[in-house]
């Protein structure tokens, strides 16, 4: 049966595809085998979510070797709403492409961007299914090397020094977190996640247990921009192509989160790292130092895809605040702010992308009165900005209500008010862009200038209906996120 | 047809016109039908809830779970009921100035304007029947976001800037102090439901109580509780249709409905009353309808002091809530329809004199009076309306607020409320005097009659004869408030 090796296949197709599009070189053609691809993700991943949620965690031993020898993927209810998020993303996003790559990058270079995007997607995926400490590595690098090929690509020369400031940073995490998998093997003899866990009991404590600790929370909190490891973000999202942007900003911190979720919890253990170390308390401090810091430098940046980049750092804050309050409201609303922050800043962004494909600038000057110009577009930017603000009645209100109760079940009312106060931070970058979109008399810049084809504005719109359809129906996103919350802080009492 | 479907009808009347509006934008005669037959079959609609209602039926609608334990839900008691009420008669006749209004001064961007109206009502009868609060600060804040444009309409720096004020301090009170209290209400109580006798007692100590209590009333900034009252003020430079809305349809009369109704049936107002919490909210409220009239005096443009005016009234409407007695109670939700009422006509008025004579200050208006006699005959009905004389309905809400304060012990109040009826006196009264018996500087040239469009003086005729009616038949107002059971 095919579906037995659904997990193989999850990977696997995206590599080929990738391939594949190498050696056609043509650009319409290698857009249409990574739509392909894109479009078949998102179907499997939901198949073995809709099993998981069913049946229990799937277990696939790579190739028939048996862990913990072989490589084992795993899905659980965490990594398959993952597979789901960045596989659905993808899909999404794709057909957008097409219009926005043509106008962004250079006809001979458009199959390698869809190479690498689905090289990229690739990475991601294998993170989040694999079940293998350096199984992880391999796909953290397979995903960050076509990263730093894909913000290259951007048409704006600083994207490649941007390229080359997140290569310096990323290969510092990678090295970081191979190190700490290096010495987990030392004191376990085990790449295994689950067979890790098992063995870690009798070595509590230990000096390279709590090295390995330290080196892996590093190295991931490079990757996930968690303040102050972000500088690389904001001119990377700066100066990517408009696509590349989206799919990152949607996808590629999340799957890191991921990783910092699988080693807190199912390697280490809550008990370890929260009540043994003072991890909480150091993630805390710096989850409010991004959800202000961040927060206060969007509000000065006049490079609109510049700010929503600080502000993703700022959104990031709001995750790990999350997983510092480790229980079960507060879990459930980092993880599922995981997925609300996807679906609102991947809006953003390809609203961002199809204003540069209309007038050639997101400067905040170009963009005055542009909202008359094209209602509909940035009808989808207010949309999205309030669930960024975390309106009721958007995603961004289910995030911030389960993160607010998390702190007052800890006792912690101070945070609750900081929490919204750092949304009133929100209020005034987001206010800002939208007060100079609709209420300005329109730039020269936005003269004759209409709404963007279909192609770019289904994905648009596709996005910013998920924000306010999960807004109100929460099931399939806090619901699995409140079971994957479970499945982390149950596993290891 | 079913009451639950009555109340899901009351929302969607005005959110489908707003649907339509932009769809017919381009004929504008049809465009301003939508929302005229939106406002009648609204205001239909309601008037069969208030049948129900008053037969003692309280409509409800099933609610609708957001997350675990926490539902949208809709519940028609008799508090909501008379806001519904105000807020659906007003939309008509306030539709029938705006038309004139925005037609005589040519204003730009009409679809919009009237489909951020529709938004606007559709939230506020989302605010009156809201079961819960989950439900009552979605509306709350959709109503907030949905005027924002219509503040900043005219897009010009002024405008700007006013909008901001209004966006920052109603969204800032609301996200940091009204959203945090209601999720620790949800996580000291497990619900948000607007219950008979409250949902706090035994739930909360006094400290709690009185913190909590805090954070709602200057949480619901819409309520322009001294001291962040200030986007009212700020927010006048928005067209004077706008001002009607934001004063006497929905935004104000949203806050103080809401504090009204967190009073009522959250604290519960036996309990509220026992724990003592409510002594400080009393001087509260009592302080701001003195400073507010005070600085009304000092106000020379017409739209400030009537913001300010407002602010002072807003005042009556908390200082009956926090008296915590029924007579009270009664006086202060009465206050907000007879003020609604009064206001509106001023305010009219206000938008009258700048469409057909251009004037915004009040030393400009000496004389005009006989250039515009129905306007200010008007003003004038208003003006006695809101001090509270005889035969106006503003006298109504007075004198149960007076009763009530009576029933406290509360003397100081009682004196609080003639003092400030001297006020308004003081800063209201003069305005039409000046005008019918004041010189028109320079040339007074010919004085032939020169009032606003038609639709606005019907708007305007209609609502001061409602000060008058109001007066004579206040009876439906107080059989639907004695309705209320507070225990």
């Amino acid at each position: 049966m095919i579906s037995a090796h659904y997990p193989a296949l999850q990977v696997v197709i995206p590599l080929l595809g990738a391939v594949l599009c190498a050696l056609v070189r043509r650009g319409s053609i290698a857009w249409l085998v990574a739509l392909t691809v894109s479009w078949i993700m998102p179907v499997i991943a939901a198949a073995m979510l809709w099993q998981v949620l069913a049946d229990g965690p799937i277990s696939y031993a790579l190739g028939g070797w048996e862990p913990p020898w072989g490589i084992e993927y795993r899905v659980d209810a965490l990594s398959g709403f993952l597979l789901l998020l960045v596989s659905g993303v993808g899909a999404v996003i794709m057909p957008y492409a097409r219009t926005s790559v043509a106008s962004e990058i250079h006809a001979s270079r458009q199959a390698w961007f869809y190479t690498m995007y689905l090289l990229c997607l690739a990475g991601l995926l294998g993170m989040a299914i694999t079940g293998d400490a350096f199984n992880v590595f391999v796909f953290m690098e397979i995903s960050s090397l076509a990263t730093y090929t894909l913000i290259a690509l951007g048409k704006d020369r600083r994207a490649l020094l941007a390229a080359y400031q997140y290569l310096i940073v990323g290969t510092i995490g990678a090295t970081f977190y191979v190190i700490g998998v290096g010495l987990l093997y030392s004191v376990t003899g085990s790449l295994n996640f689950v067979d890790i866990a098992g063995k870690l009991d009798a070595i509590e404590n230990t000096r390279p247990l709590l090295s390995a600790l330290a080196f892996l929370t590093v190295g991931i909190s490079l990757k996930l921009a968690l303040f102050p490891l972000h500088v690389w973000l904001p001119n990377a999202y700066a100066y990517a192509p408009s696509a590349a942007t989206s799919f990152l900003a949607a996808t590629a911190t999340k799957v890191a989160v991921y990783l910092l979720l699988r080693f807190f919890f199912t390697v280490f253990g809550a008990g370890f790292v929260f009540e043994t170390l003072p991890v909480s308390n150091i993630l805390l401090v710096l989850s409010i130092a991004a959800m202000f810091g961040a927060s206060i430098v969007a509000i000065f940046q006049d490079d609109i895809k510049r700010m929503l980049a600080y502000s993703s750092v700022a959104q990031i804050g709001y995750i790990t605040l999350g997983i510092a309050l480790a229980n079960q409201s507060g879990l459930t609303g980092g993880i599922v702010h995981i997925f609300n922050h996807a679906m609102m800043k991947a809006a953003l962004f390809l609203v961002l992308g199809a204003v540069f494909y209309r007038i050639g600038s997101v400067h905040i000057d170009s963009l005055a009165g542009i909202g008359r110009r094209m209602p509909v577009t940035m009808a989808s930017f207010v949309i999205a900005g309030l669930s960024i603000i975390g309106a009721p009645g958007t995603a961004g209100f289910i995030s911030k209500w389960y993160l607010a109760v998390g702190a007052l079940e800890k006792g912690w009312w101070w945070l609750v008010f900081l929490i919204v106060l750092s949304s009133l931070l929100a209020v005034v970058y987001i206010g800002r862009v939208i007060e100079i979109a609709w209420f300005r008399t329109p730039s020269e810049a936005c003269e004759g200038v209409q709404e963007p084809p279909p192609m770019m504005l289904v994905p648009i719109w596709i996005f910013t209906a998920a924000t306010i359809y999960f807004g109100f129906f929460t099931d399939l996103s806090a619901g699995i996120a409140g079971k994957a919350a479970e499945t982390l802080l149950g596993g290891l009492k | 047809m079913t009451d639950a479907n009555l109340v899901s009808l009351a929302l969607i009347i005005p959110a489908a016109a707003a649907f339509l509006i932009p769809i017919f934008g381009r004929w504008k005669n049809v465009r301003e039908t939508v929302t005229l037959i939106a406002a009648g079959l609204l205001f239909i609609d309601v008037i069969a809830l208030l049948m129900r209602v008053l037969d003692g039926a309280q409509p409800e609608t099933a609610g609708f779970e957001i997350i675990p334990g926490l539902p949208l839900v809709f519940k028609v008691e008799p508090l909501g009921m008379l806001f519904g009420v105000v807020a659906s008669t007003l939309w008509i006749v306030n539709s029938v100035y705006s038309i004139g209004y925005m037609r005589g001064n040519n204003e730009p961007r009409q679809t919009p304007f009237f489909m951020c109206f529709a938004i606007a009502l559709s939230s506020t009868i989302g605010i009156a029947f809201a079961g819960n609060l989950i439900t009552l600060f979605l509306f709350y804040e959709i109503l907030t976001l949905s005027t924002y444009p219509l503040v900043t309409h005219k897009a010009d720096d002024n405008a700007r800037a006013g909008g901001r004020v209004y966006l920052l301090l109603l969204l800032g009170t609301s996200t940091v102090l009204f959203l945090p209290a209601i999720i620790w209400t949800w996580v000291l109580t497990g619900t948000t439901e607007f219950t008979v006798g409250g949902i706090l007692a035994g739930k909360a100590d006094n400290l709690t109580v009185g913190i909590l209590l805090g954070l709602y009333v200057f949480g619901i900034g819409k309520a322009a509780l001294m001291p962040f009252h200030r986007w009212l003020p700020a927010a006048m430079v928005a067209p004077t249709p706008v001002s009607a809305l934001l004063h006497a349809v929905a935004v104000v009369k949203a806050g103080v409905f809401s504090v009204m109704k967190i009073l009522v049936y959250i604290f519960g107002i036996d309990f509220l009353s026992a724990s003592g919490q409510n002594q400080w909210l009393i001087y509260i409220a009592g302080a701001t309808i003195l400073i507010a009239s005070l600085v009304a005096m000092t106000k020379d443009n017409l739209k400030a002091r009537l913001a300010y005016s407002t602010v002072s009234q807003l005042g009556y409407v908390i200082l009956g809530a926090a008296l915590a007695n029924s007579m009270a109670m009664i006086g202060g939700s009465m206050h907000i329809a007879m003020h609604a009422v009064g206001k509106i006509t001023l305010f009219f008025c206000a938008g009258a004199i700048y469409t057909a004579a251009h004037k915004t200050e009040v030393s400009e208006l000496a004389g005009l009076g006989r250039k515009m006699p129905f306007t200010f005959a008007a003003f004038f009905v208003g003006a006695l309306s809101i001090i509270g004389l005889p035969p106006f309905g503003g006298l109504w809400g007075k004198w149960y607020l007076a009763l009530g304060a009576i029933d406290s012990n509360q003397l100081a109040m009682v004196a609080i409320l003639m003092i400030s009826s001297l006020l308004n006196i003081a800063y209201l009264l003069p305005i039409p005097l000046k005008a019918f018996f004041g010189k028109a500087p320079g040339n007074p040239g010919s004085v032939g009659m020169q009032e606003a469009p038609l639709p606005c003086l019907i708007a305007i005729g209609l609502t001061s004869m409602g000060c008058i009616i109001l007066f004579f038949y206040p009876g439906f107002i107080l059989e639907l408030l004695q309705l209320i059971d507070i225990r």
